[in-house]
């Protein structure tokens, strides 16, 4: 019964807080670029307008995949706050990524369909540095359970797992579509392939996308929240700081191509995972 | 209905088409979008996408080629939806308007909802523009869902 509360408190809490996030994205993103911005609950009016809006279909498909999205983005959010298995909770999130790109192929819009082999490509970058996370969690704790992490004698895993840590920035910018890896939606470089992925979904389908992108900054948040988990708000702290990392990085670099961006987390993401993860088996003669 | 409502209010995507202006408009419509005038402060976004956009700002005369184009562009918006005709040449064909290939005025493809005339309009009257666009959505009752 107590699970099922805190699965239900989190379901609700963190749109709100990735709402928040979202706005204080773009706040920071004006300042830095001296603007004034818009309010900090911009988000949730954009939202709600979007909620009000007229529906357009292009495909009936679309709108079972974007339900996939969305509920497989919050059973691994799920995983993660019921403290339950990190693998597992990877493999929800490489569905959640899938349904979106079905999604995108299935209406006939040439830009969605551009957007939709892109985001492939950014699964393939990050999927595999998940993975090996989970893995190395698995060699430093033997055991892929998030409550053996959240253990009060457990040291924080940032100190045995840092080149991780490092890869997971990487991924988180991936995640998160900034620059320089705002690759399959484009925010700001409609000129390219207009909104990639999400050029067919409009008004509530979109808000259903918003909604799963706030649900995905809190998932990949409460991720890196976990490399130190004793006492918890200090990993709390540091994926704040990876936040705002973030969108300086947004703010500084230039939109890459997507095979860039391949090559990029593959050189560096996976060799440092397997690095890490070498050294872990090495040292601990598992 | 309220909270939809209010957040229509604030928060108003556009999307910009060009018919065939000198391009003098189509400027000062970005420049709205720079750090001087700053749009994003009341929530206004540049989409780019028909399918995500609330009001559509057109500058320039429209011409036998575009009115097809504009026509398609208009249906793609999902209601409620605002149209803006920036430049004397969106209202009325300015001073292309008889030209052997020009339609005329915005109006004669598409409905208008606010008219912001100028040879080019500035950018404090294109904001003003969308004020006005705003107040109007504000006051429509029973907006087609
Ligand atoms: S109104 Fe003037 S500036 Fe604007 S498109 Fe026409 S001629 Fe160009």
């Amino acid at each position: 019964m107590n699970q099922l509360w805190v699965a239900i408190i989190a379901i609700i809490v963190a749109p709100i807080i990735g709402g928040f996030l979202a706005g204080i994205d773009r706040k920071i993103t004006a300042r830095l670029q001296g603007r004034w911005g818009p309010p900090i609950v911009q988000p949730f009016y954009d939202f709600f307008k979007l909620l009000g809006k007229s529906r357009i279909a292009t495909s009936r498909m679309q709108f079972v995949w974007i339900y996939g999205y969305l509920v497989f983005m919050i059973a691994s959010l799920v995983f993660l706050v019921l403290k339950l298995d990190i693998l597992l909770l990877v493999f929800l999130l490489g569905f959640a990524g899938i349904s979106f790109v079905l999604g995108g192929f299935s209406s006939k819009s040439p830009y969605s369909h551009f957007g939709a082999n892109r985001e492939l490509l950014q699964i393939l970058s990050y999927e595999p540095v998940l993975l090996l996370m989970a893995l190395g969690i698995y060699a430093q704790n033997g055991s892929f359970m998030i409550s053996e992490i959240l253990k009060p004698s457990s040291e924080p895993l940032l100190a045995s797992l840092w080149p991780i840590f490092i890869a997971l920035l990487v991924i988180l910018t991936i995640k998160l579509r900034k620059s320089p890896f705002d690759i399959a939606t484009s925010h700001h470089a409609h000129q390219e392939l207009v909104k990639g992925i999400m050029t067919e979904y409009s008004g509530p389908y979109y808000a259903l996308i918003q909604l799963t992108e706030w649900y995905e900054i809190v998932l990949l948040l409460g991720i890196i929240a976990l490399f130190w988990a004793n006492p918890l708000w200090i990993g709390i702290l540091i994926a704040l700081a990876a936040f705002i990392l973030e969108l300086f990085i947004d703010n500084i670099a230039a939109r890459m191509t997507a095979g860039w961006m391949v090559r990029f987390s593959w050189a560096i993401g996976l060799v440092l995972c397997i690095l890490n993860i070498a050294y872990l088996y090495l040292m601990k003669g598992v | 209905m309220g909270i939809i409502h209010t957040s229509r209010i604030k928060s108003p995507w556009i999307i910009h088409f060009d018919n065939s202006s000198c391009n003098g408009c189509d400027i000062e419509a970005l420049a709205c979008l720079t750090p001087l005038y700053d749009v994003e402060r009341f929530g206004i976004v540049n989409m780019g996408n028909p399918k995500h956009a609330d009001v559509l700002v057109i500058t320039g005369p429209v011409n036998y080629r575009t009115a097809r184009v504009l026509k398609n562009l208009y249906a793609q918006i999902p209601d409620p939806k605002m149209v803006i005709a920036v430049g004397t040449c969106a209202c009325s064909g300015g001073v292309f308007h008889n030209c052997y290939n020009i339609l005329g005025g915005v109006d004669k493809v598409v409905p208008v909802d606010v008219y912001v005339p100028g040879c080019a309009a500035r950018p404090e009257a294109i904001i003003d523009g969308v004020v006005l666009a705003l107040q109007k959505l504000a006051q429509a009752q029973g907006v087609a869902k």
